[in-house]
Order: C-alpha cells, then structure tokens, then sequence
C-alpha cells in the first residue's frame, strides 16, 4: 500500500505547485494586461491611493495640479485639483474616477505615480510600499510661462482659436492656448456643465492647438516659398508678372478671391508676392514647381507625421491634405492635386496651429527643426532632478541660405504688408499673415505665424482664430500675436 | 513564522492575538497530553493558516473575524473532545463504518429538507435551526472518508478482483452521494468526494485501471451533466471565455452585457486582485477592495475568494509561501499514512490527506481559471464555521494515526 500512497501523495504535490505555477502567470506574466482591462477596478482605485505628482508651470511655482487628501470608507484616497483651472486644461488634461485620464495626467502617468522605470524612481516606490508608506509620484515642471499663457487665454475670449508659441532654438513650448476650453475641475461630477461654452463654437474638450485641423490660407506660403527658393528655381528678386489672376487649366484664379490682397499689382517680385500676400505670384509658383515638389517640402517641416509632442497620440493630429475628412497623401500629386491652389495654402490643406508654430520657429532657426516640448524637468518628490529636457532636432527641412532669406520677406511683411499690426517698438518682427475663406461668405479663418526679435529668435508663434467676418489675418490675429509676444520677450 | 503572524495580528488588535494565542497553547497542551507520539508540525501548520486567515478575514470584515473567533473556539472543542475520546483507540470508528456512510448521505440530504435547508448563492449546500447555520456538506466528507478506510480496508482484496456482490454497498452509498450533491448544485463538493474516492480506492486496490475507469466515468457524467444543467453549462462558459468584446445574453439582468460585467464578474474581479498582487503585494491592509464609493468589489471575498485577497496583499512571494506551508501540511499527511501500521489507519490518513490537497487546488484551482470554478472553501483559512469544525476534526484525525504509528514504532 505504501507505493500507492507515495504516488497519490506526490499527486497531491503536483496538484499544489500547480496553483503556484498558476498564481505566478497571473501575478508576473499577466498582470500587465489585467492592469490595462477598462472594467479593472481595483486597478482605477488603487491609482488613487497614490499621491500623484504636482505639476508646475515653467516659473516652478504656478501650481496647475495638485491633490486633495479625502478619507472614504477607511482608505485614503487622492484627488485631483487643478487651481488654474481652464487656463492649462489642454495641456495637462484631467485624471478622474468616472473618465479616466487625458493630457499629460494621460501620458505621464508613469512618471506622475511613480510607476516609470527610472532606477531612483524604482527603489523609492519599492521602499515606499514596504514602509507601507502612501506612494508618491513624480512632479512635473513644463516650459510654458504662464504669465503669456494667460494673456493669450484673455485675448481669445469671446473668439474660438489656438495660440502656440515655441522657443526656437529649444523647441520649448512657451505657450499654448485654446478657446474654448472647459475647468477640469468640474468634469468629475458636472461633466455637462464642464463642456458647456458660451464660445461660438462647440468642442470645448478638444485640444485645438494640437488636433484643431484649419485651412491655413496665405500662411501657407512659408512652406511654398520654401520650396521655391531652396529648389533654387527662383529667387527673392525672381520677377513676375501679376494681370490680378492666375491661369489654372485653362481658367482664371482671381486675385479676387483671395481677402488679402484681391487687387492688381502689375510687376513685381517674389519678395513683394509674399509681401502683400499676391496669390497669382504663389499660384505661377506652384504650377512650375509642381505640386509634388511643394507636398514634398510640407512633409519636411513635418507635415503628415503626428507633431511630435508629449501630449497623447489621440490629442494630436497630422497636417496636410484632407480628403473627406481623412487624411489624403496623393500618390501622383501631378494629377491629384491643383498646384496652384496648394500654393496659396487653399486646396483641401489642413493645418494645426502647433505645426504651423513649428514651420515659423524652423525659419527662425535658420532652418533647423527643433522637437516641440512640453516638459522642461520631472522632479522627484525630495526635488532631486529625474530628467530634463534635452533640445533635440527634428530635421533641417531648408538650407540657412532659405531660411534667411524667408526671414527678411516675412519681415517686410511685417514692415509694410499684410502684417503691420504686429509691429512691436525696438524689434524686429518677422511674420506671414493667412486669410483662408470658409466657403460661407464673408467668414474667414484668419491666422498669423512669425517669430521675433530677427536678429536672435526667442519666439516663434502661431495664432489662429475661426470664423472671423470679415476679418483678417492681419488685423485679427496678428494684434494676439504681437501682445503675446511682447509678453514673453519682456 | 508563526509569531512574525501573530505580531501582524497584534498590530490589528492585540486582544485577539492573545486569545488566539491562549487558544493555540490550550489545543496544544490538549495534544501534549492526549496524543503525546503525534508529529509535531501539524498542529502548528494549522494554528499558522487559521492565523493567516483570520488576519485576513479581520482586515476585510472586522465583525466576521468575531465570528471566526467563535467558531474556532468551537472547532477546538471538537478536536479537543475527538482526541480525548478517541485517544486510546480511534479504530473502533471502524465498526461503525455504515453507521458513518449513512449519517454522511443523510448529513447531505439535510439541506435539501423544506423547514431547514437553506439556499445561498444558488446552492443549496446550508441547514438553519434560527440564527444558527452550517454546512453539513463538511462533516460529511470526514465521515464519508472514515466509511471509505474502513469499507475499503476489510474488502480491499476482494475489490481487486472486481466481484459485483462486494462493490455493492460501496457503490450504492457513492451513487447516492453524487445525486445528492448534483441536486444541491455542490459542484465543488461533487468533484472533491470524487477525488477522494478514486484516490482512496487506488490506494486499496494498486490497480491503475479502476482510476482510469473512475476518470471515464467522470468524463462521460460530466459531459453529461453539462448537456442537462445550464449552471455547468454556464461555468464551463465562464472558464473558457471570461471576457467578451461584444456584448451577450446576460441571464442575471435579462439584458445584453459584456460578460466580464455579468456571469464572470465575481472570478474577473479576483483576477484583477491578483494580479495587481504582483510580487511583493501591497503589503497587509494595504490592498483595493472596494470602489472609490466604498463599495464591495468581489463578493464573497472572505470565504471562498479569500485566496485572491490574500494574493493582492501578500503578493506572488506571500502566496507561494502560503502555498508551500499546504504543501508540508500535505507532506507529513501522507508521511503519517506511510508510518501507519494498519490498512485502516492508512486508508484514513491518506484519504484525509488528500481531500485537504485537492479541496485547495479545487478553490485556488478555479480562482486561477485552471478549472472551472466552484466554490469551496479552502481550508482553514476560509471564513466559515462548519469548515473551521471540520478541519479541526480532519487534523485531530491525522493526529490520532499519527500518535499510534508513532508510539507502536517505539514500543
């Protein structure tokens, strides 16, 4: 009998290390996945026993995120508070029970709960949770001042629109502003009243400085003229003939068309086309260049790639073309796409105000792109540094020669063109003004990208505002641009 | 160990701790005294895993752990009665072998009963006079096994050769016992006594092809069962397919829902626990339970889902720790079955022993989707009055084997 039992006994063992063999799959190999199920609740809760980091503006004391300590049931739980409320919600996005996490609270969850992979990071949490003490996440400090911050929230009021400004050389993200927007504070329990705006337009919850997608009209122009001289196939003194139109296929482009500048002007060159914003200047340019040619310099400054930036994927999306609303990449642009039009930034283009920030700084940087970036440093909880941002380059998309070149036409734009309203006294502006029609008549979308002081760039900028009648991008947007500008240059 | 326990006890209330400590110094000087040849890790093993337990259930549900308290002293009693009765000579259970098969069958039946049976969680496994409940399911397995060693140790030759005649009353008090376990809907406790049996019975015969048959059997009748019973049916459903992209036919709310949000909510739920465990756990008391409004997130968590609060807390070392003390338990168990000089003793032993190893595997089992789920309680560690008398009574029979082998050995 013995043998018999020796052998149900080892069964039994088997029978056992099995479970342990089990309890490990679920607790090593799959728990990651467990982790990530929507309906894991324990998970959602566990999230907020932990002290989340606080998040700071560029200055390192303008708290945009902070906790509040709540006893529920016998467990301590932390909730978030964002004391700026609406003024960085595009940016730093929301953490809450009922709709889980956006923005930065989204992506930087990791370092904000102390759960990233940094080996300081690593042994402190271990430590903590072994005192049994509560975790505490990492803080956050961002780039963006938020002096100028408030200042283009302020001047957007009442309009709906982005303003993104970067710091050339760094790609540091200065300021970036939308209207509307909605107080994260309320989205936990008055959801409907957080996304309710008395803005002309609705989607408060969309970030429009990143996934705002707008025709970016005469703006465009940097990208064609770009183009046009970093071929070498024209010049700043490249003479064109301007009859107020522009021939397409056999048919008239009116100059008519474009609010900007729908007259006549005879004899001119290229640094007057971009000057006074002539579209049939724009217009001969893109039918010798092509429209591949222009496609092919936009995707250089990044178009049809996500800009890059440490915000969510889903927050942001990609300029170019749009064909019913997706995303439209011709494979013969030769037949696809009306070059003309493209060149003037009117075809089906759509542009978000990020990358059009990133087109201007690009300029101001004598044609280096730099990595647009939101987060400066992530500090421990003892304040000891964890990482800081290192600029990166993206690409060099034009050749100095070009970007100077391009520098001193958008300053005579600002000089005595289309963008005189963002002169600033004792510097040097340089800009491009966009205008773009809506199709409804008189409703425009009016934009401003350009970059100061010209000698050394500390900003670039890009503003634009929907639905303006009759407005333009002179006399709309670049007035926010030059005040937002001052502001950070003082 | 034992004391790094009872200190996490003190730290929750050093009252208790004191009592249990008082209790486990009274049960082990009852054992001193009365079967002073007994091996001497299991008494401690099972004062370590009722500590652990009530821990548990104290940090989870401060009033049950009261309760706990009431029914371990109970449970002491009984093993402490067990072992003076039977302290010189528990074999005369032996002669009692029908009586025990026939009190078992009818210890099954009693929940069915209308004054007194009792329906909890669609299982009708309870028997109530007032407030009092237990579940008499867990006598029933020691007395079925006590029949078993005692049947199987005077017929074990004659059962090797398979005569009809001797395999009646055997088959006529099994068959019984599965009805009534199928009709309670005790799927957990149906594939234990199962288990148990098949073991038991390789154990007396040595012949492989009777386990093989018994494992045909259980093939061919769960197949069946599944065919006729939507309840199998539906666990089988939950264990093969516990989450669902779309949503299906929920019969809980008669509506359309995601699985994970209807039939399999309570074992998804513990998964989550467990796995947000990881390695270290989140340390004792530290643990999620319930939502952010304080509501209960796995139901039943103290009983039969203890185990998956304990993972999340104590983490993959905690648990496997917890895992390796069964294994000893199940170790020195068979080790007493060998020693034992007699077939009965051996049958006994072993059967007990086995039941305790694969009543574990059957709960942590299908709390780890290894097998569909059932519910049982895992011994001594589970909240549950009957199951706490029932493993003490388990233990006090070990012990009883154990202190005769011991002491024949030295004599």
């Amino acid at each position: 009998m013995n043998r018999q039992v020796s052998q149900v006994g080892i069964a039994s063992l088997v029978l056992l290390a099995a479970l342990i063999v089990g309890t490990t799959y679920w607790q090593t190999w799959a728990n990651a996945g467990l982790a990530d199920r929507q309906d894991n609740d324990i998970q959602l809760v566990a999230q907020f026993k932990i002290k989340r980091g606080k998040i700071y503006a560029a200055d390192g004391r303008t708290l945009l995120a902070t906790n509040v300590k709540k006893k529920i049931g016998g467990q301590t739980l932390y909730f978030r508070r964002y004391p700026t409320g609406p003024l960085f919600t595009d940016v730093v996005g929301y953490s809450t029970q009922s709709r889980n996490r956006t923005g930065l609270e989204r992506s930087y969850n990791d370092y904000l709960t102390g759960s990233n992979a940094n080996l300081d990071t690593v042994f402190r949490s271990a430590l903590d949770k072994l005192r049994g003490a509560t975790v505490t996440g990492n803080d956050l400090v961002l780039t963006i001042r938020p002096g100028a911050q408030a200042l283009a929230r302020r001047l957007l009021q009442g309009k709906c629109g982005a303003v993104v400004a970067l710091e050339p050389s760094s790609g540091r993200v200065l300021v970036m502003a939308t209207n509307p927007t909605y107080n994260p504070n309320l989205i936990e329990r008055h959801f409907a009243q957080a996304t309710r705006t008395t803005a002309p337009c609705g989607a408060p919850l969309l970030n429009r400085a990143t996934a705002g997608k707008y025709q970016p009209g005469s703006s465009f122009k940097i990208v064609t003229a770009s183009a046009a001289l970093d071929t070498g196939r024209f010049t700043p003194h490249s003479s064109f003939y301007d009859p107020g139109y522009c021939i397409e296929y056999g048919k008239r482009v009116r100059n008519a068309g474009n609010p900007e500048a729908p007259e006549t002007f005879g004899n001119v060159d290229l640094d007057f086309g971009f000057e006074h914003s002539v579209n049939s200047v724009f217009c001969n340019i893109g039918k010798t260049l092509g429209a591949g040619t222009v496609l092919r310099y936009a995707e250089r400054y990044g178009f049809y790639s996500l800009p890059p930036l440490e915000t969510p994927e889903n927050e942001r999306v990609e300029s170019g073309l749009y064909n019913r609303g997706r995303l439209f990449k011709p494979k013969r642009p030769e037949f696809q796409v009306d070059p003309g039009r493209l060149a003037f930034g009117q075809e089906r283009l759509q542009v978000t105000p990020l990358q059009m920030a990133m087109v201007a700084g690009t300029v101001a940087n004598h044609g280096i792109e730099m990595r647009p970036r939101l987060i400066e440093r992530v500090l421990s909880p003892g304040g000891r540094t964890i990482t800081h941002l290192r600029p990166e380059q993206l690409g060099r998309p034009i050749k100095r020669q070009t970007a100077d070149e391009l520098t001193h036409m958008m300053e005579l734009v600002v000089q005595g063109g289309t963008g005189t309203p963002a002169q600033i006294p004792g510097i040097r502006v340089a800009g491009k003004t966009g205008t773009a029609e809506t199709g409804r008549e008189g409703i425009n979308t009016t934009w401003f990208a350009a970059f100061a002081p010209v000698d050394a760039p500390k900003v670039a900028i890009a503003v634009v505002v929907e639905n303006q009648r009759n407005g333009f991008g002179g006399t709309i947007s670049a007035p926010i641009a030059k005040q937002v500008m001052e502001a950070l240059l003082r | 160990m034992y004391i790094a326990r009872q200190d996490v006890i003190s730290t929750a209330s050093l009252t208790y701790a004191g009592f249990f400590f008082a209790l486990y110094l009274a049960a082990h000087l009852v054992t001193r005294r009365t079967v002073p040849f007994a091996d001497p890790y299991l008494l401690p093993i099972a004062g370590l895993l009722t500590a652990i337990g009530l821990t548990e259930i104290y940090r989870l549900h401060p009033a049950d752990a009261f309760k706990q308290g009431i029914w371990i002293v109970v449970a002491v009693a009984f093993f402490a009665l067990a072992l003076f009765t039977l302290r010189r000579d528990y074999r005369r259970l032996e002669t009692y072998k029908y009586l025990f098969g026939i009190t078992a069958i009818g210890l099954l039946v009693l929940p069915i009963l209308p004054l007194i049976g009792l329906t909890v969680n669609g299982a009708r496994l309870w028997v109530h006079f007032g407030s009092l409940r237990f579940q008499p399911g867990e006598l029933a397995k020691i007395m079925l096994i006590i029949f078993l060693a005692g049947y199987m140790r005077e017929k074990r030759e004659v059962l090797a050769q398979g005569r009809p005649k001797d395999w009646g009353p055997l088959l006529v008090i099994w068959v019984l016992a599965m009805l009534v376990l199928l009709e309670t809907r005790d799927l957990g406790g149906g594939l234990l006594y199962f288990g148990i049996f098949l073991a038991m019975l390789y154990v007396a015969t040595a012949r492989l092809a009777y386990v093989a048959a018994g494992l045909g059997l259980f093939l061919v009748g769960a197949i069946g069962v599944w065919r006729i019973t939507p309840h199998v049916r539906e666990r089988v459903t939950i264990w093969v397919h516990p989450w669902t992209e779309h949503k299906v036919f929920c019969p809980l709310s008669g509506q359309l829902e995601l699985r994970q949000n209807c039939q399999s909510f309570q074992l998804v739920k513990s998964l989550y626990s467990i796995g947000h465990g990881e390695y270290a756990g989140t340390g004792l008391g530290k643990g999620t339970f319930t939502t952010v409004d304080g509501k209960q997130i796995i139901p039943s968590l103290n009983t039969d889902f203890i185990y998956s609060a304990l993972a999340q807390e104590l983490g993959l070392i905690g648990v496997a720790a917890l895992l390796l003390v069964y294994m000893i338990f199940v170790l020195r168990g068979m080790r007493i079955a060998l020693l034992a000089h007699d077939g009965f003793s051996k049958l006994a032993a072993a059967g007990l022993t086995f039941g305790f190893a694969l009543q574990t595997f059957i709960i942590v089992g299908g709390i780890l989707r290894i097998i569909p789920l059932t519910g049982i309680t895992l011994p001594f560690v589970s909240y549950g009055g009957s199951s706490v008398v029932a493993n003490f009574l388990l233990l006090a029979g070990l012990l009883l084997v154990s202190n005769r082998a011991n002491r024949e050995t030295l004599q």
